[in-house]
């Protein structure tokens, strides 16, 4: 077949296929959100942040965000230091951190719900040690601390370890001679971490936020898990238009305010972490 | 060098240095494994010790608590429904993916760099989103509630990933091997099949087994287009209130045993996977 039009018969399948089911579905969604029935409205959008819930699911939805990505940020970076100067053992260790990336957030839920659930093992270690009577039942809406906290770890349980394959990977790709220099100049461990690491890491820490950014604002199963309907998030809502209120218009509104979120921060995370044009390492 | 450094620091603030940090990795292997290890004991118990207190912190193995998830209405539809769409994504996905992958490494080609963006752009979008749309569009088709249009949408979810991945494992290739081939008299075809592929193979399974996992563990698209052909994890979802608590923990577990075993499949492969697909 001719060379040149080879490629592009490679690669058209993949474009079809995300035309139909990529673009178009996308075209639909904003098309639902922005009508009625009738033309052009904004009446959707009116509906949803008008609803008293919206305000709370919104700040649920980025308080949980803020609350885990920079632990996880925080945590993946030091298990992939960690990892990095492992001499045995090294493949056992990255794999157990990586089973979580297995995992799905709905069973992460029900894993988390077998510890802060009422006969959980949470409440049967704390009356082993004697601190408590009898069981306490920990996930209410008296106590949306709780709540909020076994959301959290679920999701730092989870979700580490996708940021930790990525910087792993990137950290392997930084050559080791920049690191033998520091050496020979009397750089410290800590000051070769943040003068040559994180610099050069910098492809990957955009990558890692940015996904998990995303699928922070996602987060629906783990918190359909553990907190029902304590600690609604925008997903959630979104969920609950289309099914319990079969209200398909404000559904799609929804999806495009996540969108426009994920975009937003999307956009933010590629500013503050931008690669100097013609640098490579 | 490093030695003549290493023994200017007295050695017993090395000595905990080295203590420090072995049990922090020890601590963070606990931290991934000991909640897994919840989750088992509840499976592996018989459903009233799970809905007992306190708990015990070794599984009584009983396999009651598996038998009532294999006899509760549904449950094994379900499963084989999560089945049959993770391995229909999994083949699409790489059938499509992978010759794109190649395009991406071998050739340069006018509006390359659109088509890479385009692939980022998926990633970048919380495509779950997108099942709401395709719902309408299903139910137009007479693809609603089908397993194959279930399939559709998850391919759509992994072929981001198949096309960055079977990318870096392409590139890992040397053009080389393949230019050998064609001296050699083979076509382009019959290079590909005969060198490239044979080499590529783990790689592409590790990369169909990364589709499946995705597909495996998706529960938001699952849950709005299934309705009668509900898969394991819409099943678990649409259930959560009234389904009681072994019924969850035994369904929980048998969503986390294929993570398990892929994981470990394709462990070699993660951090290749991601290396080059970063770029």
């Amino acid at each position: 077949m001719n060379a040149r039009l080879l490629p592009y018969v490679l690669i058209l399948p993949v474009t079809l296929f995300l035309c139909l089911f990529f673009l178009y579905p996308f075209v639909l969604v904003a098309k639902q959100a922005f009508s009625t029935g009738s033309g052009f409205t904004l009446d959707n959008f009116s509906e949803v942040t008008s609803y008293w819930k919206f305000p709370i699911t919104m700040r649920n939805t980025l308080l949980l965000a803020a609350a885990v990505v920079p632990i996880q940020l925080a945590l993946a970076l030091l298990m992939a230091t960690m990892v990095n100067r492992m001499q045995r053992g090294r493949d056992l260790v990255l794999y157990v951190w990586t089973i979580p990336l297995g995992i799905s957030d709905l069973a992460a839920g029900i894993i988390w719900l077998a510890i802060f659930d009422q006969s959980g093992f949470l409440n049967s270690m704390m009356s082993g040690l004697g601190l408590i009577e009898k069981p306490v039942n920990l996930l209410t809406f008296q106590n949306p601390g709780i709540v909020f906290l076994a959301i959290m770890l679920a999701e730092i349980w989870r979700a580490t370890a996708i940021m930790l394959v990525i910087l792993v990977a990137g950290i392997g790709l930084i050559p080791k001679e920049y690191y033998e220099a520091a050496e020979v100049f009397g750089a410290s461990k800590w000051k070769q971490f943040l003068r040559i690491t994180l610099p050069l890491l910098r492809p990957s820490l955009q990558t890692a936020l940015v996904l998990r950014v995303i699928l922070a604002f996602e987060i629906f199963a783990v918190v359909a898990a553990l907190g029902g309907t304590l600690f609604p998030v925008l997903m959630g809502e979104t969920y609950a238009y289309q099914f319990d209120l079969l209200n398909s218009g404000a559904a799609a509104a929804m999806a495009l305010i996540i969108l426009a979120i994920s975009i937003g921060f999307t956009l933010i995370i590629l500013r503050i972490l931008r690669v100097p044009k013609g640098a490579t390492i | 060098m490093t030695v003549v450094t290493t023994d200017v620091a007295a050695p017993d603030t090395r000595k905990a240095g080295r203590f420090v940090y072995i049990s922090a990795v020890a601590l963070l292997c606990a931290w991934v494994l000991v909640p897994i290890y919840f989750l088992l004991i509840n499976t592996l118990s018989s459903p009233e010790t799970v809905n007992s207190f306190p708990k015990p912190f070794i599984p009584e193995f009983d396999l009651g608590s598996l038998q009532f998830f294999a006899g509760f209405a549904g449950m094994l539809t379900a499963l084989k429904n999560s089945v049959l769409v993770a391995g229909m994504t999994m083949i699409m996905s790489i059938l499509i993916g992978a010759p794109a992958g190649y395009a991406l490494s071998r050739f340069d080609f006018r509006g390359k760099e659109l088509f890479r963006l385009l692939i980022l752009l998926t990633r970048a979008f919380p495509l779950p989103l997108l099942a709401l749309p395709l719902a309408v569009m299903f139910i137009q088709t007479g693809l609603d509630d089908t397993v194959f249009g279930l399939a559709l949408v998850h391919t759509t979810l992994a072929i981001p990933f198949s096309v960055l991945i079977t990318f870096s494992l392409f590139s890992g290739i040397p053009i080389e091997l393949e230019e050998a081939a064609w001296t050699l008299g083979c076509t382009r075809l019959t290079a590909f099949t005969k060198v490239v592929l044979p080499l590529i193979l783990p790689g592409i399974t590790a990369s169909a087994i990364f589709a499946f996992v995705i597909s495996w563990n998706e529960v938001f698209a699952a849950a709005v287009l299934t309705i009668e052909n509900r898969t394991l994890t819409a099943f678990l979802l649409q259930n959560l209130d009234t389904s009681p608590l072994h019924l969850k923990f035994a369904g929980g577990f048998i969503l986390v045993v294929p993570a398990l075993i892929f994981i470990f499949a394709v462990r070699k492969y993660l951090f290749a996977m991601w290396g080059i697909a970063n770029r």
